[in-house]
């Protein structure tokens, strides 16, 4: 008798929106929230970009990205953005597998969420491997750190007087506007001697000075903020796709909810590689 | 959800993913070949090559959020409340640029400034 009044009390005062009784956005609290989650992590995104690119603005030259990511796994060099390239069509497949696994959750299939949440998490931690390769290049082979930045850019023309064993050999052109990187031998930083033939400072002999110092803690910050979301949507999607298999969700009936809701992180996390990639590699 | 068949939105997912699959590679296409690797003597303005990076990247934001995470299909209120919040991104990535840019203007008056002082002292 007590059961009764109380939901006839319910049902007759919420009704409205804003009442508790109804969804006005139509979407279920744990939804939503992810929505807004999503959307406070953009700006959080948003403010590291910015400041890459305030203080990109502020400097008169920047690191070449087609110079400074240029090598491939198995010592290959001189391959401007291809790996990267490679990166991101993993993370834009691994966003596919993922709306086919929300896709076969609305049909209830828990085969299917199963599978292609795997593959999901195979792109992941696939993506995870390339990142490990890039900064291990960086960090090991180009001894870029977040307080060093051995990657420079000519502003004046000239002629090299000293090689580094790499590329760069005794007389070859120094050019405006081309890349460098300042190889270190043993602690012994190479910064080769060049001479100026034109401009103001024509005859005088200069050294290849450092670039700008604050590429390396961007780049390291960012790119690391990133991976740090990848990895933790690896940990995610493992937890649900467990779950899934398990028939937690199943139980549920409502569409493999959990599933959507770590999709909506995982195409975030695809969509902040979109402007990490256009920012650091593209531009 | 529920506006769309298993099917057909199997289909709109493979067609996304081959959309951004191209746009992607005329990306890196675009900024190889303005930068001159892929035919020599071929250089595009910067402004060029960053304006269209910038116009495919937006495109390719639009087709994550609104395909993939199904914002099309969610409604009016939810979609506001989280877009329009973003728009105050505009204003901070306009007044960081200039901000930046200004920082740049000051240090190279400073060089400037420091250069004619030497040239006082050469003289003396």
């Amino acid at each position: 008798m007590d059961t009764d009044t109380l939901t006839h009390h319910d049902e007759t005062t919420q009704q409205g929106s804003w009442d508790g009784a109804s969804q006005p956005f139509k979407a279920s609290y744990g939804k939503l929230m992810m929505w807004y989650f999503l959307l406070s992590d953009s700006f959080t995104f948003a403010g590291f970009l910015i400041a890459y690119g305030a203080l990109r603005f502020s400097m008169p030259t920047w690191p070449v990205p087609d110079f400074v990511f240029s090598s491939l796994p198995g010592d290959i060099h001189h391959m401007p953005l291809i790996f990267v390239t490679i990166m991101t069509f993993i993370l834009l497949a691994s966003s596919y597998t993922m709306v086919r696994a929300v896709q076969e959750g609305h049909q209830e299939n828990s085969k299917g969420v199963v599978k292609w949440m795997a593959l999901t998490i195979i792109g992941g931690a696939a993506f995870l491997g390339c990142q490990a390769w890039e900064w291990t290049t960086l960090i090991g082979k180009e001894h870029m750190t977040i307080l060093t930045n051995p990657f420079g850019t000519h502003t004046e023309a000239g002629v090299y007087l000293e090689g580094d064993g790499h590329d760069i050999k005794e007389g070859d052109a120094v050019i405006p506007g081309k890349s460098y990187i300042i190889h270190k031998h043993g602690d012994e930083w190479g910064q080769l001697k060049y001479k100026v033939t034109e401009g103001e400072n024509a005859g005088q002999t200069k050294q290849l000075e450092f670039g700008p110092k604050a590429f390396g803690a961007l780049f390291f910050f960012i790119t690391g903020f990133h991976g740090f979301h990848v990895l933790s949507g690896v940990v995610f999607l493992l937890i649900i796709m467990l779950n899934a298999a398990s028939g937690l969700y199943a139980k549920r009936k409502n569409g493999y909810e959990m599933v959507e809701k770590i999709g909506l992180y995982w195409h975030f996390v695809d969509l902040v590689w979109v402007f990490v990639f256009l920012l650091f590699y593209l531009i | 959800m529920g506006h769309v068949t298993y099917d057909e939105s199997k289909k709109l997912a493979n067609k996304t993913i081959v959309i951004l699959a191209v746009i992607t590679i005329s990306e890196v296409l675009f900024a190889l070949i303005g930068k001159g690797y892929i035919i020599d003597g071929v250089h595009f303005p910067h402004w060029l090559i960053a304006g269209v990076m910038i116009l495919m990247s937006i495109i390719k934001a639009y087709l994550i959020i609104y395909e993939f995470m199904h914002m099309k299909y969610e409604v009016p209120g939810l979609v506001k409340t989280v877009l329009l919040p973003t728009l105050l991104l505009v204003w901070a990535i306009i007044a960081f640029s200039a901000e930046g840019k200004d920082w740049k203007a000051r240090r190279d008056l400073i060089k400037h400034k420091n250069s004619e002082t030497s040239e006082l002292f050469m003289k003396k």
